[in-house]
C-alpha cells in the first residue's frame, strides 16, 4: 500500500517478539504502517524487531501487555501518536497440550482465553475506529489444528476453530464498512512454538516435505493487509505445505 | 478535552453524525425513528464511537438496543453522561 493511499492509522501485531508476529511486523512496517510491537514477556526479542524495522526506515514502538487481560488488550488497541489501530493482526497465542481426559480446567482456560477471548477482544475494541475509518484489516492467527485433529491439542484446537467461525461471523457483521477480516491457518512452521514437535520423521507428513518458514505465512498476512485483498473477507488461508489438503 | 455535556450539544453531535452516516438533515427531528431514517445496527456502534470521541461517554450495545427514536438517543447519552 502506498502512502498516498494507506490512511492515517497503524498495525498492531500482538505476540510480534519472534516467529510469525515478528515477520508480520517486520513486513507491515515495510509497506509503510506504523507498528506496535506487542509482546508480553520477551522484551528483548521485541527490542530487536523494533531496532530491525527502525534500521530499515521503519517506525514500530514496544507495547508491553498479556493480550489474556482485558485491560492490557483496551490500552494496546487505544488510538495514539500513530493514530488508530486500522490493522490488527491477532497472533498471540498459547499451547498447552495433553490428551484431552488429562486436561485441566486451567489447560482449558488457559489456552482459550489467550487464543480466541483475546481475539474477540482486541477485535471488538478496533472495529468501530475501522469502520469510522471505511477501512480495517482484521488478520486472526488460526491453525491447520482448528480445521483438522491433532491428538493432544483438543483445547488448542477448540480456541482456533473458534477462532474460524468467529472470523468468517465478523466478516459478515462488517464488510459493508470496507473492514474486511480473515485468518491464515499455519501448518508446522518453524518458531520456537514448535520447536519440541519439530523432531523426527515429521515433515513426511506435509506433501511440501518440510516445515514452512515464519516469512510464508507473514506474507500471506500481509497480502490480506494490503489493498490488493478488499474483496476477500471472512476467508481462512491455510499456509501448510499441502498438510489440510 | 470532551466537550461539555449539554442537550444542545449532544443533539448538535448527534445531528451531525446521523448526518455523516448519510442521513438527510431534513428528516432529522427529535421524534423521527431510527427506523425511519435507516439507521441501522452499524450506524449506532459509529454512533456511539462518535458520542465516546466527544464526551466520553460509552454506550453498550444494551444501552440503546431499546432506544427507538433520535430524542431518545440524545437523551440517553445526557443522562449516561450526568
Amino acid at each position: 500500500m502506498s502512502d498516498s493511499t494507506r490512511p492515517e492509522g497503524c498495525a498492531l501485531v500482538t505476540g510480534a517478539s519472534r516467529g510469525i508476529g515478528a515477520a508480520t511486523a517486520l513486513m507491515l512496517a515495510a509497506d509503510g504502517w506504523p507498528v506496535r510491537v506487542n509482546y508480553r514477556s520477551d522484551e528483548a526479542g521485541a527490542k530487536e524487531v523494533v531496532a530491525q524495522i527502525e534500521s530499515e526506515g521503519g517506525t514500530a514502538t514496544l507495547w508491553q501487555g498479556d493480550v489474556a487481560d482485558a485491560a492490557d488488550v483496551t490500552r494496546l488497541v487505544e488510538p495514539g501518536d500513530d493514530g488508530p489501530v486500522l490493522v490488527l493482526v491477532n497472533n498471540a497465542g498459547v499451547r498447552v497440550d495433553n490428551l484431552s481426559p488429562s486436561l485441566t480446567d486451567e489447560d482449558w482456560a488457559t489456552v482459550i482465553d489467550t487464543n480466541l477471548t483475546s481475539t474477540f477482544r482486541a477485535t471488538r475494541a478496533a472495529l468501530p475506529r475501522m469502520m469510522r475509518a471505511r477501512f480495517g484489516r482484521v488478520i486472526n492467527v488460526s491453525s491447520v489444528a482448528g480445521i483438522r485433529a491433532n491428538p493432544g491439542q483438543a483445547n488448542y484446537s477448540a480456541s482456533k476453530a473458534g477462532v474460524i467461525g468467529f472470523t468468517k461471523t465478523v466478516a459478515a457483521e462488517v464488510a459493508r464498512r470496507g473492514v474486511t477480516v480473515n485468518a491464515v491457518a499455519p501448518g508446522v512452521i518453524e518458531t520456537a512454538f514448535t520447536e519440541d514437535v519439530l523432531e523426527g520423521d515429521l515433515a513426511k507428513a506435509i506433501p511440501a516435505r518440510r516445515v514452512g518458514t515464519p516469512e510464508e505465512v507473514a506474507a500471506c498476512i500481509r497480502f490480506l493487509a494490503s489493498a490488493d485483498a478488499s474483496y476477500v473477507t471472512g476467508t481462512t488461508l491455510t499456509v501448510d505445505g499441502g498438510l489440510s489438503a | 478535552m470532551a466537550t461539555q455535556v449539554s442537550t444542545d450539544n449532544v443533539e448538535k453531535t448527534i445531528y451531525d453524525g446521523l448526518v455523516e452516516l448519510g442521513t438527510e438533515r431534513d428528516d432529522l427531528s427529535r421524534e423521527a425513528t431510527l427506523e425511519s431514517l435507516d439507521v441501522d445496527s452499524l450506524d449506532l456502534v459509529e454512533l456511539a464511537q462518535i458520542v465516546e470521541d466527544e464526551y466520553g461517554v460509552e454506550l453498550k450495545g444494551d444501552d440503546v438496543k431499546d432506544v427507538k427514536t433520535v430524542g431518545e438517543v440524545i437523551d440517553l447519552v445526557v443522562a449516561k453522561a450526568g
